[in-house]
């Protein structure tokens, strides 16, 4: 038997401790056991890095806008979810009288369902994926693209048509981002040439010198990883993609006619799509749990996963607290204007960097191949807004 | 650029961010009730009556005469004048309110009392804390808790209460200085009365 190192243990402990507990259980039952562990498991992590979050983010916020966060319930206001929790849990639960009922009971349990299919292909750590698919990035867009569904049926089942109309927004929305947050996935896809996030991690693992081959590092990744982020912004709804919640304007939008438990299950679902996004953008784009600089590499690799996962929370979060909301003609206008021809200008990217040699031309060309048409683009785009005298065509 | 302007917001939140836990004017919250900002020198509430010293009855300032009572416009004081006197500051004996009555929930803190009030006996609290359970005997204020010594009223308005406390000794000290000059203007001895009529008649 092999001497393990002690960090490689660490490293694999979950692993270890799901086989052990597993080899304990009749053979029949094994592999449905080991399904269950798993799902468990990341319901069990991911529920409480809501929990987590909400706080953080409370408190991030008012930071961000000088003023504390809440700090009265429990020291520095860390059990303030715990509070929102049993507030949520006894709230009345209204369902308009109109209101298609099983619809309306469906829509939060389809949005929170369909919100944790997607981590069963992200790879938590070195050997601990869910479900090692083949195909594992597509089946995590098809599964996050049933929120869609699930924010139409809570908007068409409220009968209320201000919640209607926050659906459609919605929608409207979420199909215009699904493009350019797809075609970014593609150019991972076709330089790794797989659509296994295990092998997508895998690839980024190595190290030339000190520094980690992560695709965020090369032009067509950054390029691609901020178009993932925007698209991603705006495929979980977050400020400043937040008109179909528009908290300030229509109140809640498609959520609307939601009270206690149903709309913390809305909540929940929103933030663990953010979750998802996120955790897809860090095995893409970030290197998955691989660490930043090889002498790091003896710290865990799901720690690496939740370090980065952290990292990107701060920053949605800190967009949220900067940056004011779209309106939906400038939203829809980014995604089809701007968005998607970066992304497709994208694919012609890392199509130049797969084909050219090795070494400085080609950091040099796909450089040149990201700058220059973002500029232009920018330019173009800005200028075609002048603005002129308005012309009226009755009142006059 | 396109971006440039995102970038500077994040930018300056990033600032307010890290600033709010370093500089106070980064993060401006004053944590109420545990804290509290100081209240101007102007500022005002309701009214109260200052008494001079330890004894809130021996040394209250007001003498009844009425003037605030007949000056208020929402007509929210009410003052009952007592039988017998007991003396001011000045040492003259003077009327006391046997009744003094503040209806709080009619007045309105215009201050015309305090104005008026020829004995700086009446003056304005800052004091806003004042919830009751009680719609209507909670909010009449009677003299005892409308009493306030004035060590309380140079806490409230420092400045008010110091050109108060100047003008009331210095009408003190007149006051004694005149009594003084008429004590020293009388003869050591009193000349007998007949001795003067003499004086006189022979003229």
């Amino acid at each position: 038997m092999r001497r393990v190192a002690m960090t490689e243990t660490v490293d694999q402990i979950f692993v270890i401790l799901k086989h052990w507990l597993v080899a304990n259980l009749p053979v029949e039952v094994q592999p449905i056991f080991a399904a269950m562990l798993s799902v468990v498991s990341i319901i069990a992590v991911f529920a409480s890095l809501f929990a987590v979050t909400t706080i953080l983010e409370r408190k991030g916020l008012g930071r961000f806008q000088n003023r504390y966060g809440p700090n009265r319930v429990g020291p520095y206001g860390l059990l303030q979810p715990l509070a929102d929790g049993l507030k949520s849990l006894t709230k009345e639960d209204i369902v308009p009288r109109s209101a298609d009922k099983v619809v309306h009971l469906l829509a939060p349990l389809i949005l929170v369902v369909a919100a944790f299919l997607g981590y069963a292909v992200l790879p938590i750590g070195r050997n601990m994926v869910a479900v090692n698919l083949d195909a594992g990035v597509l089946y995590f867009f098809a599964a996050s693209s049933i929120v869609e569904l699930s924010i139409f049926m809570a908007g068409w089942s409220s009968r209320n048509k201000y919640s209607l109309l926050g659906a459609m927004r919605a929608i409207a929305q979420m199909i215009s981002y699904e493009v350019p947050l797809i075609l970014s996935a593609i150019a991972v896809i076709m330089a790794v040439g797989s659509l296994s996030t295990v092998t997508i991690v895998e690839r980024q693992a190595g190290y030339t010198g000190i520094w980690p081959h992560w695709f965020v590092f090369t032009p067509w990744g950054f390029a691609g990883f901020v178009l993932f982020m925007i698209a991603g912004t705006a495929e979980s709804n977050r400020s400043p993609f937040d008109l179909p919640e528009g908290e300030s304007e229509i109140i809640a939008g498609y959520y609307i006619e939601y009270s206690g438990f149903k709309f913390a299950l809305f909540f929940l679902g929103e933030y663990i799509g953010m979750f998802a996004i996120s955790g897809l953008a860090i095995t893409l784009f970030l290197g998955g749990w691989s660490a930043p600089f090889p002498f790091l590499s003896w710290i865990p690799s799901y720690l690496w996963f939740f370090a980065k996962l952290f990292a990107l929370i701060a920053m949605f979060i800190w967009v949220r607290s900067t940056l004011p909301r779209l309106r939906m003609d400038q939203l829809m206008n980014f995604a089809w204007k701007f968005m998607l021809p970066m992304g497709l200008l994208n694919l012609v990217n890392v199509a130049v960097w797969r084909f050219l040699p090795s070494g400085l031309s080609r950091w040099l060309v796909c450089a040149v191949l990201v700058v220059v048409p973002y500029l232009l683009l920018g330019r173009g785009l800005v200028q075609s807004k002048k603005l002129e005298k308005r012309v009226y065509r009755f009142a006059d | 650029m396109l971006g440039e302007g995102i970038v500077k917001g994040l930018a300056e939140t990033a600032r307010n961010f890290f600033g709010s836990y370093v500089s106070k004017d980064r993060l401006t919250t004053v944590q109420f009730p545990e804290e509290r900002l100081p209240q101007a020198e102007a500022a005002r509430n309701f009214p109260f009556l200052v008494y001079d010293g330890d004894d809130w009855q021996e040394g209250l300032r007001c003498v009844a005469c009425q003037i605030c009572e007949k000056e208020c416009p929402p007509k929210c004081i009410f003052i009952e004048k007592s039988n017998d006197k007991k003396p001011d500051y000045l040492g003259k004996p003077q009327f006391y309110p046997a009744v003094f009555n503040i209806d709080v929930s009619v007045c309105m803190s215009c201050q015309i009392c305090v104005e008026v009030c020829p004995f700086d006996a009446i003056e304005m609290d800052t004091a806003f804390e004042l919830s009751t359970d009680n719609r209507f005997d909670g909010l009449l204020w009677r003299k005892a808790q409308l009493a306030k010594s004035n060590e309380y009223f140079h806490i409230i308005h420092p400045v008010a209460s110091a050109e108060v406390d100047e003008r009331l000794t210095a009408a003190k000290v007149k006051a004694e200085a005149k009594a003084k000059t008429a004590a020293d203007a009388k003869p050591a001895t009193p000349t007998p009365p007949h001795a003067e009529i003499e004086a006189a008649t022979t003229k």
